[in-house]
């Protein structure tokens, strides 16, 4: 039931302006369950210690609560071993720490790396990084008038030189799931690895990295109800084990000297400093909660409505222009334009009715360039989120229309 | 109008209205109201940084005074900066580097936007005391 995972997310049940906060933000951030401020508490409460080194009885506990999150989040995408769950502050630091360490293995002079137009700044910018750095080229995959990316591109754009494949699961801003299965498959008949960024599509589809077959998939928990300053990095051990460190420090080396400093194992190779040991335990309620609300069919069919509903009220309003319009593979989260409206002052007013919304270019102005847009306003949905509010949001739409238009 | 009464003017609209919606539709109607602004003059010099919208503002100085033009893509930004140039439109500059802008604060203006919003504000302000000769440069 919809209103008993309401009852969960203590937040939900703000009034904002003295009216029902609604909230539509959750692509940006969800809200936490009861069960993820538990386990934070408890962590700062039984277990705040830091982890792996101390031999005192704290230091056990956040070292379990710590390394019981690597192994809830290996079981959540079937990775074949926990060594290859690497923490990381969310999912921009994982693809950072991929960039920078893979780049320096194996990208140089010449060499080309793609990404998609469609692409968050945090899937793009990191490869402009590297790409300058070792004069590299970044090449970029376009997508159909529908949202969906050029897949039949794919082989056109790469060549002997390409060294990495950057694509999302989900985009942040079209809300389409990419055929990143059928993606990888192209890459790999050349041998080019594929790094998903799974910001969005960790949280809407049911992710088996193995068969996915790609080679680093990256998320954030924050958008999947767990404490921020939490993400993953998960990395092929083929990959993990030839990339050199990306940072220095602490936990990451094996042993230290000024001759000579070796590094540790995986995971701990490329995980330096104090890690977020109050955070990352955060993850297991919130896979839980993930796990328990996708196997709930009264929850599944409430989403499925929202999105059936907010799709057909926004394409069938002429004022309004969709993006991202390819039904099959739509997840609730809608990015338009309102003809004579702009996003700003929609979102604006809409917050005075209470509802949470993003306008803007949502990190990605290249795409917002490719739409030719200076901006959109977005609405994406939560299991929390209810048929009902859907409809109050449609309602408060067309009001703000009426006032600005 | 003196100054103080143009501000005086702008804070009796303003408590009229209890709901910050009909506070907005009053800024709506004040950015519709809003004098043409020539296209050619959209450039980049006159565009406010700091802003979610974009935001143009020009001056001109007749008889030792600023009159001020501006537009906005977001019509309630419109609103807000038709607002403030009908308060210093007029003004001498030496009467706007003086001013502290407190009828913003005392409207509720500024507490009301979102932070990012409000940034804008506060470069807009910025941007009129700068064309005055005392901003920030």
């Amino acid at each position: 039931m919809v209103e008993e995972i309401r009852k969960q997310f203590p937040a939900l049940s703000a009034q904002v302006y003295g009216k029902p906060l609604v909230y539509l933000d959750n692509a940006a951030s969800s809200q936490r369950p009861q069960a993820v401020i538990d386990a934070w508490t408890q962590s700062v409460l039984a277990g705040n210690a830091n982890i792996h080194r101390a031999v005192h009885y704290l230091a056990g506990v956040a070292t379990e609560a710590y390394e019981g999150a690597r192994d809830s989040v290996q079981a959540f995408l079937n990775a074949p071993s926990r060594e290859e769950i690497v923490f990381t502050s969310g999912a921009t630091a994982a693809v950072n720490l991929v960039a920078s360490s893979f780049g320096e293995a194996f990208i140089g002079e010449g060499d080309e790396v793609l990404v998609s137009v469609a692409e968050h700044h945090s899937n793009i910018v990191p490869w402009q990084l590297v790409c300058e750095r070792k004069n590299a080229t970044l090449k970029v995959l376009d997508i159909h008038e529908n949202g969906t990316l050029a897949v039949e591109d794919v082989e056109k754009l790469l060549s002997q030189r390409t060294k990495i494949v950057a694509i999302s699961h989900i985009s942040n801003v079209l809300g389409l799931v990419n055929p990143v299965r059928e993606i990888v498959a192209v890459c790999h008949k050349h041998g080019i690895p594929v790094l998903v960024d799974g910001a969005q599509g960790i949280v809407h589809e049911q992710v088996d990295v193995q068969a996915l077959d790609c080679d680093f998939y990256v998320f954030s928990g924050h958008k999947l109800y767990a404490a921020t300053g939490t993400g993953v990095l998960y990395g092929k051990r083929r990959w993990l084990d030839a990339m050199p460190p990306y940072m220095g420090g602490g936990e990451m080396i094996k042993s230290v000297s000024f001759a000579k400093t070796t590094y540790a194992p995986l995971p701990e190779k490329f995980e330096a400093g104090t890690q977020n040991f109050n955070g990352v335990p955060t993850l297991v309620p919130a896979i839980r909660f993930v796990q328990a609300s996708r196997a709930d069919a009264d929850v599944q069919k409430e989403q499925a409505a929202i999105t059936e509903y907010i799709y057909t009220k926004l394409t069938e309003d002429e004022r309004i222009t969709l993006y991202g319009t390819a039904l099959e593979c739509k997840i609730p989260l809608f990015s338009f334009a309102v003809k004579g409206a702009h996003h700003e002052d929609l979102a604006l007013i809409m917050d005075k009715m209470g509802i949470a919304l993003r306008s803007g270019q949502m990190c990605a102005e290249p795409l917002m360039d490719r739409l030719g847009v200076t901006g959109l306003l977005r609405a994406s949905f939560a299991p929390y989120n209810t048929l009902a509010e859907a409809e109050y949001f449609i309602k408060c739409l067309n009001r703000a229309i009426d006032m600005l238009v | 109008m003196s100054l103080e009464e143009k501000k005086q003017q702008i804070i009796d609209d303003f408590s009229i209205y209890d709901e910050w919606l009909d506070k907005y539709e009053y800024l709506i109607e004040l950015g519709k109201n809003l004098d043409a602004f020539p296209e050619e003059k959209k450039t980049e010099e006159r565009l406010i940084k700091g802003c979610q919208s974009r935001v143009w503002l020009d001056s001109e100085e007749r008889d030792g005074r600023l009159y001020f033009t501006a537009d906005s893509d977001a019509i309630i930004t419109k609103g807000i900066i038709s607002l403030l140039i009908s308060v210093y439109s007029g003004c001498t500059k030496e009467e706007i580097a003086a001013d502290d802008f407190g009828f913003v604060a005392e409207i509720g203006l500024k507490d009301n936007l979102s932070p990012t919003r409000a940034n804008g504000l506060v470069s807009m302000i910025e941007r009129i005391k700068e064309l005055a000769g005392q901003g920030r440069q």
